[in-house]
């Protein structure tokens, strides 16, 4: 058993693995922080994107070794009700999700654009968006909704 | 926006003590308010021709609702309480919504086909205007008045000249109706209505945006094991043997084996993860699956196909008119996946007196009995309790996932968690069953249909089936019933148009390749593209514009209105529906089809502009306009949402998906092998919402997949002269139709 301590959502935590292999996403899961989806451990549908470093991330195929002492940020720590992140408002008032098992994995990848990249074109959004896959057909209102965040539109 | 209903929100840290029925669970979420009544509502009435199934006062004048219909992201949790509130007299955030739970809640049947407002929604519409002429006979009584001079609203009864009324809760709190539905009780003038029709946002938005919805794959309970299930190398193979020690490295990881049942269980979700593949077992030879290259001419000669006319009307004259054209085609629909984004999850608790079950299922209520005759235990001593997972679109492997659960939670003496993996859902998630139609008919010179004959190749529902045989029962070898069911697939086979003689011809095969069920408004989106695709056929044969023909041969003013509001959203003009040139890289072109969904239900139109790369064979849709009558709207935003969904999920599956399979098992395992549409593929969509408040509310979330196809189909003849009969519309398969090899 080994510790990794982990920068998760601007916080230390310290757990433990008996696989260094193991993904970030089951850590997560198990810290409580459920935002992120499992939807294929592969990498290909993006239901479990967080930011690391910065940037968007699977973290079904980010180990807990590799993650380690990196700055990591969930959905739950982009924003809250009391202090919503734009994109949150955004999608909220687009009403975006239908089932929203892959919203939070829409927002994290579109965070990640707007971090680079202020005023996307709507173009932008989907090239961002097109590694997160959605079921119910949301993907109207995700464009309209990451434009609006941007101020642009909406 | 704020969101005006609550919903019940389960505690993750609520205990539950060995299966046993506790109604206090369920309520644990709400408020200390509500959960007084609990008392109360531990006597709850289910029968769902009892008032007091579905509604309830609290003593602070709030409203819970008991709805046996679920919310799977359609919008239930909102449209449903704007119908109770109106009805009642109450604001609508003055209501809390409990869904799916059959200790809780009336079974009004099954999530499905489009249903959920015109029936279940209705049902409890009639349950709460009965509650409130009701309530204004007791305020009547106690205000000394009479009933038709008092109103409801607000929650209060009161004179309608003004001055003191008497609250709900002073009238009723903490007791029950004890009242049938009364189908004559008053339904407000919908010209009256404050509620219905508003757009009002979903509860459970904002919880999806910030990561705190409970999902059935974020719940738990304490003590419960992670298990992950092992399905065979083949379909239908048999265990041989288990070598357990290919996992004894794997910390706190078992294997749990019921006869053909084998899974792996850990305390630690990644150790089950990891000891489900380092597990080795063999199996036994499969039952075989078809050939998928020969697929479609092996339905045509299944043995066991039993005949059934479906329509007769008019005879075929014994000889056509001068200038009649004559045609035939052939459709094909491939099997499909639901493909759900989150493989299904379960947990179960069960022991050798009661089962508790939270399951995604849209239909907790029906299996309730299938879980307690293979679980052995009486029907009252088992619960299943929905939770939402990821989208379902009729049946994926949500129930299959509960059952695993609960055959594995006996075995082990503890509460077990059963996630999917991709690969299990894909692989084995009930299937859209394949689909082979053949149309002939022939036109007149002026335009008109004269014969049509609709022949549908399609596997039979099983009769009095009581749910979709679940794979791990019967792996388990535990009492179950077989069967198929593919929901109500043989319908919309005839076009809506007039014609002098039409039949319609089900031979219905006795099997399917891989296990069926619904999937989104089951069959029609096959049915409607054959139906619609021909209709545009003949037209062109005749030489009339698909509007025009279309037009002409409906007599029905509301099915009128939409194609014609359809063609104004496109701009349509006659003139344009030519075939391009067959020089030009890249063609366009539009096209249109239309359904009355069901023959009795919604009415959409639909058309779509779209671009054909001839060289690649790629076809980019660029624009989807849409009008749509679904009678009285509840919650506009809700519709659009539904048919945005609708379009884009059957444009996906006209695109893109066919499950593929050797002769063993499903080898479209993962989003690689089974793609879907990604944002690069979404047009541009034009919604046109028709609001009929006098008519009766129907279904938003089927109807409008059904004309995606044919206008897809008939957009790429326009375009470029070649028909595509076959789905999906793959680039191979449009560079095949257009050097006429197809």
């Amino acid at each position: 058993m080994a510790s990794y301590t982990l920068r998760i959502n601007g916080s230390a935590q310290t757990v433990e693995a008996t696989d260094a292999a193991k993904p970030l996403l089951y850590v997560l899961r198990e810290l409580g922080l459920t935002a992120a989806k499992f939807g294929c451990g592969l990498g290909q549908c993006g239901a479990c994107t967080v930011m690391i470093d910065g940037a968007a991330a699977r973290s079904c195929q980010t180990t807990v070794a590799d993650a380690q002492g990196k700055p990591i940020v969930t959905l739950e720590g982009l924003g809250s009700p009391e202090k919503p992140h734009p994109l949150q408002t955004a999608f909220i008032n687009a009403q975006v999700p239908q089932c929203g098992y892959c919203t939070s994995g829409m927002i994290m990848s579109a965070a990640a654009l707007l971090q680079t990249n202020k005023t996307p074109s709507e173009a932008d959004v989907r090239n961002a968006l097109d590694g997160n896959l959605c079921r119910c057909g949301s993907h109207v209102r995700v464009v309209r909704a990451v434009m609006a965040a941007s101020g642009q539109g909406g | 926006m704020n969101a005006p209903v609550r919903t019940s929100r389960v505690s993750r840290r609520t205990v539950l003590k060995g299966g046993a029925i506790t109604v206090g669970f369920a309520l644990a979420g709400l408020s200390p308010r509500v959960r007084a009544q609990s008392a109360a509502v531990a006597k709850r009435v289910l029968d769902p021709k009892e008032v007091d199934a579905f509604l309830a006062v609290n003593g602070d004048g709030t409203v819970t609702l008991f709805c046996g219909k679920v919310d799977l992201g359609q919008g239930l949790r909102i449209a449903i309480p704007q119908i109770a509130a109106e009805e009642l007299g109450i604001d609508v955030n003055k209501i809390t919504f409990i869904e799916g739970d059959t200790a809780l809640t009336p079974d009004q049947g099954r999530t499905s086909g489009s249903n959920g407002i015109q029936r279940g929604g209705m049902q409890i519409r009639q349950a709460a205007a009965t509650a409130r002429k009701a309530l204004v006979e007791l305020a009547a009584q106690r205000l000394n008045a009479r009933p038709e001079d008092l109103e409801a609203a607000g929650g209060m009864v009161r004179p309608k000249s003004g001055g003191a009324g008497l609250s709900f809760a002073d009238l009723i709190a903490g007791k029950q109706f004890d009242l049938k539905l009364d189908p004559k009780a008053p339904l407000k003038d919908p010209a009256s209505y404050t509620i219905v029709g508003k757009p009002l946002p979903r509860p459970d938005v904002p919880a999806k945006c910030f990561g705190t919805h409970t999902y059935m794959h974020d719940f738990a309970v304490p003590n419960m094991l992670h298990a992950r299930v092992i399905r065979p190398a083949a379909v239908g193979a048999k265990l041989v043997s288990v070598d357990e020690s290919s996992i004894k490295d794997i910390p706190g990881a078992k294997v749990v084996r019921v006869k053909d049942l084998l899974a792996v269980v850990a305390d630690e979700e990644w150790n089950a993860v990891r000891a489900s593949r380092a597990l080795r077992a063999q199996w036994s030879e499969g039952t075989g699956l078809p050939a998928q290259g020969s697929l479609v001419d092996s339905l045509r000669n299944e043995p066991g196909i039993i005949d059934e006319t479906l329509v007769n009307k008019g005879n075929p004259a014994a000889q056509r008119p001068d200038g009649a054209k004559a045609l035939t085609a052939t459709y094909y629909w491939p099997m499909q996946s639901h493909a759900s984004i989150g493989p299904s999850c379960a947990i179960a608790d069960v022991n050798s007196e009661s089962a508790t079950v939270w399951t995604a299922s849209q239909g907790t209520h029906g299996n309730q009995k299938t879980f307690a005759r293979f679980l052995g235990l009486p029907l009252d001593k088992v619960r299943l309790i929905y939770l939402e997972g990821s989208g379902c679109y009729g049946m994926n492997g949500h129930e299959d996932a509960a059952a695993d659960a609960a055959i594995l939670s006996r075995a082990v003496g503890r509460p077990v968690r059963v996630q999917w993996m991709r690969e299990d859902e894909l692989g084995w998630d009930p299937k859209g069953p394949p689909q082979l139609i053949a149309i002939s008919g022939a036109v007149s010179a002026d335009g008109r249909i004269l014969d049509w004959r609709t022949e549908l190749w399609i596997p039979k529902t099983t009769r009095g089936l009581p749910n979709i045989p679940l794979l791990a029962p019967e792996a388990a070898g535990l009492d179950h019933v077989p069967g198929l069911n593919t929901g109500l697939i043989s319908q919309n086979g005839d076009p809506p148009y007039s014609a002098e003689s039409m039949q319609v011809v089900a031979h219905w095969l006795k099997d399917a390749p891989l296990r069926p069920a619904p999937i989104r408004s089951p069959g029609k989106p096959a049915n409607c593209f054959a139906v619609e695709s021909f209709v545009d056929e003949l037209a062109a044969a005749a030489g009339v514009d698909p509007v025009e023909f279309r037009l002409r041969g409906l007599k029905d003013p509301r099915a009128i209105e939409v194609i014609r509001r359809t063609a104004a959203l496109m701009k349509w003009q006659p003139q344009s529906y030519q075939v391009a040139s067959a020089n030009n890289a890249v063609a366009r072109g539009r096209g249109i089809a239309f359904v009355h969904y069901k023959h009795s239900e919604s009415y959409v139109g639909m058309g779509m502009d779209v671009s054909v790369e001839r060289a690649s064979g790629r076809i980019t849709v660029e624009r989807v306009a849409c009008a749509h009558d679904c009678g009285q709207i509840i919650n506009p935003d809700g519709v659009r949402a539904q048919i945005e969904g609708s379009i884009l999920q059957t444009l996906s599956r006209v695109l893109m998906e066919e499950v593929t399979f050797d002769r063993a098992r499903v080898l479209s395992v993962d989003w690689g092998s089974y793609p879907i549409l990604r944002f690069s593929g979404v047009p541009k969509i034009d919604i046109d919402l028709i609001n009929r408040p006098t008519e009766k509310p129907m279904g938003a979330g089927e109807a409008a997949c059904t004309t995606v196809g044919a206008a897809l189909a008939n957009a790429v003849y326009n375009a470029t002269g070649a028909r595509l009969r076959t789905v999906p519309f793959t680039p191979e398969r449009v560079k095949l139709a257009l050097t006429g090899k197809a």
